[in-house]
């Protein structure tokens, strides 16, 4: 372990950051040496050309949806910090931890991880994912395999389906609604970080 | 090997016959011989006989079959391959009184070679593809590490009870015990779906279980062959324990680089080739099924699709028949020796190194799963651990020894057990313990695409992270396959869709036939309006005919009486507005699609005066007011067109019948 406390010292407020996200030192260390591993000009902060430059990213269909989460506050620079509060979304939801009446819930808890992937949609921020938001995720996950005529129907069933306002939009709740039966935990969790 | 035992058979059932005819010349079955030389010179009686005698079982199988469904009520109680052992072991009595020698026993090439295989390849062509990879770690952990578990265990205590219980046993050696071992601890997959098809647990249970049951085969295959061939051997060596284990690998592994280099009609091939070779025939058949069911679906047609599906469940239903009425039968023996303590020791044993072996894995397992496997589940996979003929067959297989005939008897006993009194429980357990049981719906469009966005996310978050999570296993593979294989394997113009899309033609498709079983219809709806149910017609047309939405000019429309001009833009015009009334759709607009089905596969061939040309699939159709279509093309085109609406017609038919089967699958 004196790998582990020798990068620990090299991480400011480790002990914050372990209580508010939940992760050990272990993967702390980890991460962080992850984070150096990104930041190939040795900057001390990443930017979106390094994300870029992962190369299987690159490959993802809504790769600029998942930097742009990163780099939400539309700032262009990342600390080591802001990297691992992300990430903390993806931790397996502890059901464990005893719950204090009056704290937040934890970053990994399951309405966060909704509102995270809720982001991916919603670009424009106004809280609703609109029938044109849906367009363009459809879009970019369908690519060449369906015209546009297809995706414009899956994209009205969706709303229709989602939908209980009828306003032709799908806000949070109601994404949080169709969602319901679906095992967040499991779909939005990477083991790793347990 | 199979040669010999054939003729074995053959002069058995020959030498039958002729005592037959030679004691009760009266009650001969119709042949006219008068004698010795008059058999000879018919040497094909006996094969006839034979080939008569598998139709007669094969009538007598789905005579059962049919008989049971009809009777309603049992079926809730009693699972099927139940009944059908029970209907063997009345034919097999019948037999047995009436002939007074042995009824004909469940032979072990004619279960592995043509029994087994059809099951096994239905099995594996409709797994869940995806649930099965996900829980492929522990479904593995659970066949190889459970079954040599319980092999040894059984075993070994069987070995030390006979030393230490003095039941007359004491010549057996522990060699013989292992060998037992090895075949009565094998899980059956015969047995295990046709009793679980009847619970429907949660999905995750359903393909432990029975993933376990299927990949069990490669250890059982392994064990079983390995104690034989030492006992054949004077001394065993740890050289040849060693070796033993090392075939374990081969064995597994073997079986799957045999298997996809076959497709679809050679999968048969591949199951003899790896029987051939000692490999696990079991594991190659699934792995060839399940790797070119995307290939296979993506290349045929939608009808040679349906068609493919309907035989392997006309198949594989056949078989499981046979093979249960065959257990029954084959229960009436000459050979049965009883021995109490062993009979019951065994049973016990069986349930107890299972129950330790699930408990034990499960602890190490859950450790490493996301979903831990409840102790509901566990308890479950226990008990759903049913033997069947595979057991039978192979103690059958066992060279001759003293206690050959115990040995049978039990296993026996066993698998009599096992699937009457676990199969009939099994049910109210479930119940009783509040299994979470299967999700019965299917999923809506949003959660498939929400799901799908979120597996790209995963995938994203493992990139970054820099850890190589299922997800980035899962991306690599579909990229290979997307490079290479799809493009080799599948013709340009048919390449898959995407599973959101067959999603939502399939929900599109349930809608329009009506999920609530509404087929009565009094034929004055059809005098309404048609803009609607053209609309609806159109809808359902095109999400029929997805495929040829790439070539834009190619539309498919329907045969309806059209009121206007139409032409491709207006069609399209069609479907936009269709879009914005989408929320305004009524239900009886649902149960007049259904009418409107039928009424498509009732008309025969175009008559002129109702219908307009049919589905033209090469340029465009302008229909005229007075309900006449006119084709823009020569009159060979007309032959064409009914050919194609044919093929639509019968589209109709296949895909109502192919949803009552996704739909029986769903049960």
């Amino acid at each position: 372990m004196g790998s582990t406390s020798s990068t620990l010292s090299k991480i400011p407020n480790a002990e914050e950051l372990s209580q508010e996200t939940g992760f050990t030192s272990a993967h702390l260390a980890r991460l962080f040496e992850r984070f150096e591993a990104l930041d190939k000009d040795k900057k001390g902060y990443l930017s979106p050309q390094d994300f870029e430059a992962i190369k299987e990213l690159a490959l993802n269909p809504i790769c600029d949806r998942i930097i742009g989460a990163f780099f939400s506050s539309g700032q262009e620079m990342l600390d080591f910090s802001s990297f691992v509060r992300i990430l903390a979304h993806f931790r397996p939801i502890d059901n464990n931890r005893p719950k204090e009446p009056n704290s937040p819930d934890p970053i990994n808890s399951r309405i966060n991880k909704l509102k995270f992937a809720f982001q991916l949609y919603d670009q424009d921020k106004d809280g609703k994912i609109s029938r044109n938001e849906l367009l363009q995720v459809l879009r970019a996950m369908l690519e060449k395999q369906v015209t546009e005529e297809q995706l414009e129907s899956i994209a009205d069933r969706t709303i229709q389906e989602a939908d209980l306002d009828r306003d032709d939009a799908i806000s949070f709740e109601e994404f949080r609604k169709s969602l319901e039966k679906v095992n967040i935990d499991h779909k939005m969790s990477i083991r790793f970080l347990r | 090997m199979i040669n010999g035992y054939l003729d074995r058979k053959l002069q058995e059932v020959y030498s039958q016959y002729l005592q037959e005819r030679l004691t009760c010349p009266g009650s001969s079955p119709g042949y006219s011989l008068t004698g010795v030389e008059g058999a000879n010179s018919h040497p094909t009686a006996p094969t006839a006989f034979r080939v008569f005698s598998i139709v007669l079982w094969i009538m007598l199988a789905s005579l059962a079959k049919l008989g049971f469904h009809w009777s309603g009520r049992i079926p809730a109680v009693v699972p099927e391959s139940c009944l059908l052992i029970m209907v063997g072991l009345l034919v097999g009595g019948v037999i047995y009184g009436v002939r007074h020698t042995a009824p004909p026993v469940l032979s072990a090439e004619a279960f592995f070679l043509y029994l087994l295989p059809p099951i096994v390849l239905d099995a594996g062509y409709f797994l869940p593809g995806r649930l099965f990879f996900e829980n492929l770690g522990t479904i593995l952990w659970y066949a190889v590490l459970g079954t040599l578990w319980n092999v040894l265990g059984i075993g070994l205590s069987l070995y030390g009870l006979c030393r230490l219980g003095g039941w007359g046993l004491e010549e057996v050696s522990l060699l013989h015990f292992l060998l037992f071992g090895s075949l009565i601890a094998a899980v059956d997959p015969v047995a295990v779906l046709s009793v679980f098809e009847e619970i429907h647990v949660n999905e995750q249970l359903h393909i432990l279980v029975f993933g376990e049951s299927l990949l069990n085969d490669a250890v059982t295959v392994v064990l079983y062959k390995l104690f034989e061939s030492f006992l054949r051997m004077p001394t065993v060596s740890s050289v040849d324990i060693l070796a033993g284990g090392c075939q374990f690998v081969v064995v597994g592994l073997g079986a799957q680089v045999i298997a996809p280099l076959f497709v679809f009609l050679y999968s048969y091939l591949s199951y003899l080739t790896s029987e051939m070779l000692h490999f696990s025939g079991i594991m190659a058949i699934v792995t060839c099924a399940v790797t070119m069911k995307q290939y296979v679906e993506a290349n045929v047609s939608e009808r040679s699709n349906t068609t493919i599906k309907y035989f392997l469940k006309m198949w594989s239903s056949v078989s499981e028949t046979l093979i249960f009425i065959f257990l029954g039968v084959s229960t009436i023996q000459d050979v049965h020796m009883w021995s109490w303590p062993f009979v019951s020791s065994t049973l016990f044993l069986c349930l107890l190194w299972r129950a330790l072996g699930v408990l034990l894995l499960t602890a190490v397992v859950n450790k490493l799963r996301r979903n831990a496997v409840t102790f509901r589940d566990q308890f479950i996979i226990a008990y759903g651990g049913l033997r069947g003929a595979i057991c039978f067959s192979l103690v059958f297989l066992i060279e001759d020894f003293p206690m050959k005939r115990l040995f049978i008897t039990t296993t026996i006993v066993v698998i009599l057990f096992t699937v009457f009194v676990q199969g009939m429980t099994i049910k109210p357990l479930v119940e009783l313990l509040d299994v979470k049981r299967k999700k019965r719906a299917l999923p809506t469009v949003s959660e498939e695409i929400h799901s799908r966005l979120l597996d790209h996310l995963l995938s994203g978050i493992e990139d970054v992270v820099g850890c190589w999570g299922q997800h980035y296993w899962k991306d690599k593979f579909e990229q290979f396959n997307t490079k290479y294989l799809k493009r080799f394997l599948i013709r340009e113009d048919k390449q898959p869709k995407s599973s959101i899309v067959r999603l939502y033609q399939e929900l599109e498709r349930r809608e329009q036939m009506g999920e609530d079983d509404e087929g009565t219809e009094d034929s004055q709806t059809q005098s309404r309006s048609l803009l609607p149910e053209e609309m609806d017609s159109i809808r359902k047309i095109l999400s029929n005919n997805l495929r040829n939405f790439n070539n834009k000019h190619i539309t498919a429309y329907s045969r309806h009486t059209l009121h206007q001009d139409f032409t491709v833009d207006a069609s399209r015009k069609a479907c936009l507005q269709r879009h914005h009334s989408m929320g305004e759709r009524h239900s009886s607009n649902q149960t007049h699609n259904n009418q409107v089905h039928f009424s498509l596969i009732d008309t025969k061939s175009p008559r002129p005066v109702h219908n307009p040309a049919e589905v033209n699939l090469n340029g465009p159709i302008r229909v005229t007011s007075d309900g006449w279509a006119d084709s823009s093309g020569p009159s060979l085109q007309n032959q064409e067109q009914a050919q194609a609406s044919s093929t639509s017609r019968h589209m109709h038919i296949p895909k109502k019948l192919s949803f009552v089967l996704e739909n029986e699958r769903e049960k």
